[in-house]
């Protein structure tokens, strides 16, 4: 019996993990996929936003800005990459806009965000020389910052199982039996019962509330696609830009920077019918080129290394929806957690602790908790540590990955620790490697097989990312299906 | 008249071949062209490369080819001879893999050396 | 260890060992080869299908023949070669000693090579001259906006080729190929000779990239389909890729609706460019021509960086080994003259080439006129399939001389041979080489072997 199990492993149920693991519960997180953070929080903006641009009185404007603050001192602690770098919101010469970013300045100062103020033309391009000239004013936000969503998580996550959380993976809800007192939960990887249940679930919230008999949320999730260029473009900015919205309301494309120093622009905005599963195309790319023009003209989207889609997890409500289940006692939701969730997380884990208390369940701080960690990222060592790191382990001395020259050390480093990537791409999300211009082209085969060798399995074994992702369909000259064979030959 | 793209070199001549006329080859710009050309009409032959699977050792696979061209209709063929063949190291280049691929006289040689 | 040599050579492929034997037998004592991989050959020793050598050897050899030729050559040599080591960072240093110094008596910085491996960490190498020579890589499917879902089974044509001839994994069994160049074809017919189906091979341009020879033996040979003018547009499959589809292109090669043909599939292999690997370039400042995506380079392969130099793919993508061999040594040959403190070629006439009609790129892109011998070499690719045409190197307007081709494809670098003679007759400071439909008249054309395009050391 655990007292509180969680459904999802993205940034919000490792937040939660990370912030109940400080007390003297037995805690577990059930998560669908083979590893941690591979939801929304693969595929986000990566970005902490400022809070100027939430509701006044909102939940989400009130965790946005508690959750940056917890940010800065979690990254702190936890290693994870975070850079504090300025929002501007660019306003052209109309009167739209020019209202728009007025009324988003007394927003913002309504919330309580620090630091705001309306810029004219030259001071926003002195403070940004990247933003289009041809601007008129803008709001300059210097709060706001950008994070390694990945690491936030799987630090998080990584912390809570040091001090004793558990993480199942491959471990997907299927169904949820309210006993006297007590939750039976059925998944995939065995049957588990908890006095509390948190539901977590992403871009599937609204359907896992349904398991408990939950009624009147609705997913709504918005799909939005984005392009990461090579760092050559990344160098050329050093604030986040957002455009006014358009007619309709919709935020419009946003170009950033990224902690690896990549540029990033998107995403736009549509429906999504799936929960996660979510592809690009084409013209929606096109138009992302131009409206990344539009905010920094010196883009050179020639330098595209990568497109991916995200879903946004909406509901039809407009605010997070957080609380204990009017319908089941003891049932939490943390659900629809759109933007700012990635923001808001630790202070939505603080929520989640405020409400359990307030439902009865009893919280005692542990004697010891363990609430550091520490990575070594070779590249950005100065020579004398690189020289003492790879004395101390001869394999950071054997670069992996080149593009990001990521080291053996790195990687064999991030296999044995408390959440174990089996994947090539938690590789990617745990030490870059394959995050370069090349994308894996060189150092792919060569993290598959050291991955291999560590977990002590068959190349064949070795997935690219969620279950069924293989990446190798046999030994040469072993079985290849005769058809096939047979095909060649006619 | 037949046409070929001549595959000798990465130059790829187009050569028209005279099936009447004693398999006379035009567009050739070498004489291994011309014979090219005739072979090709006559009895097309390829130079195949595999991989053949190592025990042990450093290397997963040693590289191969076929020391001569074989008939196109025997490529498959002498593919097959290559199935259960697992080497052990050392190889050295030039090392006969299979001795005889469909008694063509040609062998499956090694291309590298493996300590 | 020793730390200091007269030349350091980044890369220990086709084109880092032509460099470093070239660089031996001019003379130079220390020549060292920083290769990142456990074995020496680079990229050849995946390539393990038949083709290379003729130009050079004079006989048909597969890569791992043709690379480990060179490799018992730079042993006999006495090059010393660095293996599982990867070089950081090339800087310019301090001044050399004395005997660093020029012939003309100025004095030379030493260039500054940081490594690191395994077994001695971090070190710092110092060289009088530095070869470059780190090849290229292949473009992923970010660079060419391939649509759809993200399944895994989308494979660079390299690396499926590394999977099956280095570690022996089967990467699909129905295959689907986009790009036509010539690792693409040669990996079809790979793919298919051990059990794989390749169903289609798929090229946006209305001709091929790869070599009309490799479309014969590698498509043909196995019936395996060309689509000239399509391209993927959907890529389908949640966890590994189930099916892909393929649409013509219209002249603006955009997508027409109706074209499409659907292929069920679980491997999508990308054969579509390559682009010189030139991070650590960049990184010393050394300027780059952006045709070429390599370092500008003079007639001697010598980067604007006086005693760096660069050869191979890093350069310019080459078709043929053969021509990476041939530049290298001109590299290597260079290095080791300016390690011995010979010219630099600085301070003579200085002319530099620009592109005209249908040259996409020139190397080098300047001719120093003092270090040329006989003849300088100058590589170039043209924009479209051409036929009948001729190469011209203009002085302004004035056709200075002429090679003549039947046929030109971008697929294809061209290469040809401009005697010193007819250099020192240019009236400015630039050239331009440019291709126009053949004329009869007027000055005849070069008498060289351009025609079978022989380029011999």
């Amino acid at each position: 019996m655990y007292d509180v199990l969680i459904i999802g492993c993205g940034i919000v149920g490792a937040a939660a993990a990370y912030q109940l693991s400080r007390y003297q519960l037995s805690v577990c997180v059930c998560e669908r996929y083979n590893d941690v953070a591979n939801g929304c929080t693969k595929a986000n903006t990566a970005i902490l936003h400022a809070g100027f641009d939430c509701p006044v009185g909102s939940l989400e404007a009130r965790l946005n800005l508690r959750g940056i603050e917890l940010a800065k001192e979690i990254c702190e602690k936890l290693d994870v990459e975070r850079i504090s770098m300025p929002t501007f919101i660019i306003a052209y010469d109309n009167p739209r806009e020019l209202q728009y970013i007025e009324e988003l300045y007394r927003r913002g100062v309504s919330n309580g965000v620090q630091g705001l103020r309306i810029v004219d033309r030259d001071e926003a391009l002195c403070l940004e020389p990247a933003l289009n000239p041809n601007i008129k004013a803008a709001l300059y936000a210097p709060g706001s910052g950008i994070v390694n969503p990945w690491e936030y998580c799987i630090a998080m996550a990584e912390t809570a199982v040091i001090n004793g959380a558990q993480v199942k993976l491959e471990s997907e809800v299927t169904a949820i039996e309210k006993k006297d007192g007590y939750f039976v939960v059925t998944t995939t990887s065995g049957v588990y019962e908890a006095r509390y249940v948190v539901n977590a679930g992403g871009g599937w919230s609204a359907q896992v509330y349904e398991l408990v008999g939950g009624h009147g949320l609705h997913q709504t999730n918005f799909a939005g696609q984005y392009f990461v260029l090579d760092k050559s473009q990344g160098e050329k900015l050093h604030s986040i830009i957002f455009p006014c919205p358009d007619e309709h309301g919709f935020k419009g494309i946003c170009v950033t920077p990224t902690v690896h120093g990549n540029l990033l622009v998107g995403p736009d905005c549509y429906e999504a019918a799936d929960g996660d599963h979510v592809g690009t195309d084409p013209s929606t790319l096109e138009n992302l080129k131009a409206e990344g023009h539009r905010s920094m003209p010196g883009i050179d989207f020639r330098e595209v290394i990568h497109e991916y889609a995200g879903v946004r997890p909406n509901t039809q409500i407009p605010d997070f929806v957080i609380g204990e289940a009017p319908e089941c006692p003891h049932f939490i939701n943390l659900a629809g957690i759109k933007s700012p969730g990635l923001s808001s997380a630790p202070a939505i884990a603080e929520e989640l602790e405020t409400i359990l208390r307030g439902c009865g369940l009893e919280m005692k701080r542990k004697e010891q908790f363990v609430d550091s960690r520490k990575r070594i990222r070779f590249r950005s060592l100065d020579e004398e540590a690189k020289r003492e790191a790879i004395r101390k382990n001869s394999l950071y001395g054997r670069i992996i990955c080149r593009c990001e020259t990521v080291t053996e050390g790195e990687i064999v480093e991030a296999i044995h620790r408390p959440i174990v990537p089996r994947s090539v791409d938690a590789i990617k999300r745990r030490c870059n490697a394959g995050m370069g211009r090349c994308q894996g082209g060189f150092c792919g085969p060569r993290v598959h097989e050291i991955l291999a060798r560590e977990l002590g399995v068959s190349q064949q074994e070795i997935l690219m990312d969620e279950q069924g992702s293989f990446l190798l369909t046999s030994v040469i000259k072993e079985q290849q299906e005769e058809e096939t064979a047979n095909e060649n030959r006619v | 008249m037949t046409e070929l793209i001549c595959i000798v070199c990465p130059k790829g001549c187009h050569l028209h071949v005279d099936e009447e006329n004693g398999f006379a080859v035009t567009g050739n710009s070498c004489a291994r062209g011309s014979e090219y050309g005739q072979t090709e009409m006559k009895n097309p032959t390829r130079v195949l490369t595999s991989v053949v699977r190592m025990s042990g050792g450093s290397a997963h696979c040693c590289p191969v080819k076929t020391n001569g061209g074989i008939p196109k209709k025997d490529i498959f063929a002498a593919m097959d001879l290559l199935k259960d063949v697992i080497l052990t190291a050392p190889v050295a280049i030039g090392d006969r893999i299979v001795p005889d691929i469909c008694g063509t006289g040609i062998a499956w040689v090694a291309t590298k050396d493996i300590e | 260890m020793r730390t200091e040599y007269d030349v350091i050579i980044v890369g220990g492929g086709p084109a880092g060992l032509a460099a470093a034997c070239s660089a031996k037998e001019t003379g130079a004592e220390h020549v060292l080869v920083i290769e990142r991989d456990k074995e020496a050959g680079g990229i050849l020793n995946q390539c393990i299908h038949n083709g290379f050598g003729l130009h050079y050897f004079k006989e048909e050899l597969t890569g791992p023949e043709y690379a480990a030729r060179f490799v018992k050559k730079a042993k006999s040599l006495g090059v010393s070669v660095m293996l599982d080591t990867m070089v950081l960072s090339v800087e310019r240093g301090g001044v050399s000693a004395s005997d660093g110094a020029g012939a003309s008596g100025e004095e030379r910085p030493w260039h500054v090579v940081t490594a690191c491996n395994t077994a001695y960490g971090l070190v710092r190498l110092t060289g009088k001259a530095v070869v470059l020579a780190m090849g290229c890589r292949e473009r992923p499917r970010g660079a060419v906006a391939i649509p759809g879902d993200r399944p895994a089974g989308i494979f660079t044509a390299g690396t499926a080729q590394r999977y099956m001839n280095i570690e022996g994994f089967m990467v699909g069994r129905r295959v689907v190929i986009l790009g036509s160049g010539d690792i693409g074809l040669i990996m079809a017919r790979r793919m298919t000779l051990e059990g794989a189906k390749v169903l289609a091979c798929v090229e946006l341009m209305p001709y091929c990239n790869g070599l009309n020879r490799n479309i014969v033996q590698c498509l043909n040979d196995y019936g395996i389909p060309l689509y000239l003018s399509h391209t993927v547009t959907n890529v389908e499959g949640l966890q590994r890729v189930e099916r892909v589809t393929v649409s013509q292109v219209g002249s603006d090669r955009k997508p027409i609706q109706g074209t499409e043909i659907i292929f069920d599939c679980d491997t999508l292999l990308l054969s579509v460019g390559l682009i010189p690997e030139n991070e650590l370039t960049k990184q010393a400042g050394i300027p780059l021509d952006p045709a070429t995506r390599g370092a500008v380079v003079h007639e001697n392969m010598e980067t604007k960086e006086p005693g760096v130099f660069s050869c191979g793919n890093v350069v310019h993508v080459h078709d043929l080994v053969d021509f990476v061999t041939a530049e290298s040594q001109r590299a290597g040959k260079a290095a080791a003259e300016y390690a011995a403190g010979g010219s630099c070629g600085a301070g003579g006439r200085e002319l530099s080439l620009k592109k005209g009609d249908h040259i996409t790129y020139t190397v080098p892109q300047s001719i120093r006129l003092k270090n040329v011998e006989k003849n300088v070499e100058v590589s170039f690719r043209v924009n479209e399939i051409l036929k009948d045409m001729e190469i011209q190197v203009l002085d302004n307007d004035k056709i200075i001389c002429r090679y003549p081709r039947e046929y030109m494809a971008p697929g294809e670098m061209e290469h040809v041979a401009v005697p010193r003679v007819l250099l020192e007759k240019a009236s400015g400071d630039t050239l331009c080489v440019s291709v126009a439909p053949r004329k009869t008249d007027q000055v005849p054309a070069c008498p060289e072997r351009n025609e079978n395009k022989e380029v011999l050391p």
